[in-house]
């Protein structure tokens, strides 16, 4: 294996030599030698790029965290009072920011539990099933624990983010998000 | 290993008898899958037996290689032009409709152009192609050119054709007689020869070419 490109050996249509062909020529030569040569350097290539776009990934995880970590403690929202919920009914709600949609849930007299709604396979939003202890994602099938949000079938393998809930004076306050850490 | 560069391959079709055992002998060359490259054309099916072994002319300036878009038809250093690589292969047909000898063959079954090479698992390691090595006639010879010199001493290889505007140099020669004065052999003059019985005008095709080649 040499670090040159081989000699070429085939001769272009007109005749005229290497050097005053199009560019293309260089790039998808006839000649095995040569094409194996192009190959190798392509696939050096792109196992370099790769590397690096990993490294760049591995760089913006660690400065997501940073930057989440500066950003502060979530707000304390209101998000429903506790006589307007009767037992096995859910409330939809958007925290901490007004694009993020969660949903809360009554599960017995006294217990409330919220989640946020967005499957964590492919972001669809998963339906609370309190009958059943359980929320169900329809579109694979992926199905999370009521009480947890542990993912307990199909494609999803991470919980749903927990909204940590505050009752008091009667009405329910979020007041913070448990997002499992990957 | 590459094809040793003093074997070369000779073609005489005037000594070609037809018996199509080079086509038979083809099928069982490991490179082959099975399929023969090779074929035998009539000349003139209707007024004479005679036929052409026709087999890759392995070309310095591959058309088949020129005109393929996926970048799959290559020549090893020693100029022998392969059969399609098969992960790249699409089956476009590109290469067949362009080869000025019509080499390359087509198996849309397996997707991939397949053509003679050489028979390259042989000539590689120092042995005659299937054809040449049965061909009882020696119409195809595999050989150093001192051996032909000797074996056909009225004849001499040519390995340079027209096609067209196109010129075309090959590494497999033909072999002309000694005294003609031809420089190069034009690979469709034949289509412009009236066959006999037939009327050159028969063929509109052929007619138009003829209008065209006319000042």
């Amino acid at each position: 294996m040499s670090l040159e490109p081989p000699d070429l050996v085939t001769v272009a249509p007109d005749g005229r030599p290497p050097e005053e062909q199009p560019r293309w020529r260089q790039a998808f030569p006839i000649d095995e030698p040569q094409d194996d040569y192009r190959f190798r350097r392509h696939f050096a290539r792109f196992l370099l790029l790769t590397s690096l776009a990993f490294v760049v990934g591995q760089a913006w995880i660690v400065l997501l965290s940073v930057l989440s970590r500066t950003r502060g403690k979530p707000p304390v929202q209101d998000v429903a009072g506790v006589a307007e919920l009767p037992v096995g009914r859910a409330k939809l709600f958007a925290y901490p920011r007004p694009g993020d949609a969660c949903v809360l849930v009554r599960v017995s007299h006294e217990q409330f539990v919220a989640f946020g709604q967005q499957c964590t396979h492919l972001s669809c939003p998963v339906i609370p099933k309190p009958a059943e202890g359980k929320f169900h994602c329809p579109c694979h099938e992926g199905v999370f624990d009521l009480y947890t949000g542990q993912p307990l079938a199909g494609p999803p393998r991470r919980t749903l983010p927990r909204i940590t809930l505050d009752i008091r004076g009667g009405r329910i306050y979020a007041t913070g998000v448990q997002q499992e850490v990957l | 290993m590459p094809v040793p560069e003093a074997q070369e391959f000779f073609i005489d079709p005037a000594r070609c008898i037809g018996c199509n055992a080079c086509v038979q002998a083809c099928t069982e060359c490991d490179t082959h899958k099975g399929y023969a490259m090779i074929q035998l054309d009539y000349i003139d099916h209707a007024s004479s037996p005679q036929t052409v072994p026709v087999v890759c002319m392995h070309c310095q300036s591959p058309t088949c290689a020129e005109v393929c878009p996926a970048d799959a038809i290559k020549r090893t250093s020693d100029g022998v032009v392969q059969t399609a690589r098969k992960p790249r292969c699409i089956a476009c047909n590109n290469c067949v409709l362009a080869c000025p000898f019509g080499v390359p063959k087509m198996h849309t079954e397996m997707r991939l152009m397949m053509k003679c090479d050489m028979c390259y698992d042989r000539t590689s390691v120092g042995k005659k192609p299937m054809c040449a090595s049965v061909c009882p006639s020696q119409a195809l010879y595999f050989g150093t050119r001192t051996e032909i010199e000797k074996l056909r001493p009225n004849s001499r290889p040519i390995n340079t054709f027209s096609f067209g505007a196109q010129m075309i140099t090959t590494k497999v020669n033909m072999l002309v007689p000694k005294q003609a004065a031809a420089t190069h052999l034009d690979v469709i003059a034949a289509l412009h020869e009236s066959t006999i019985g037939n009327s050159i005008e028969d063929d509109l095709l052929l007619a138009g070419m003829e209008a065209t080649h006319e000042p």
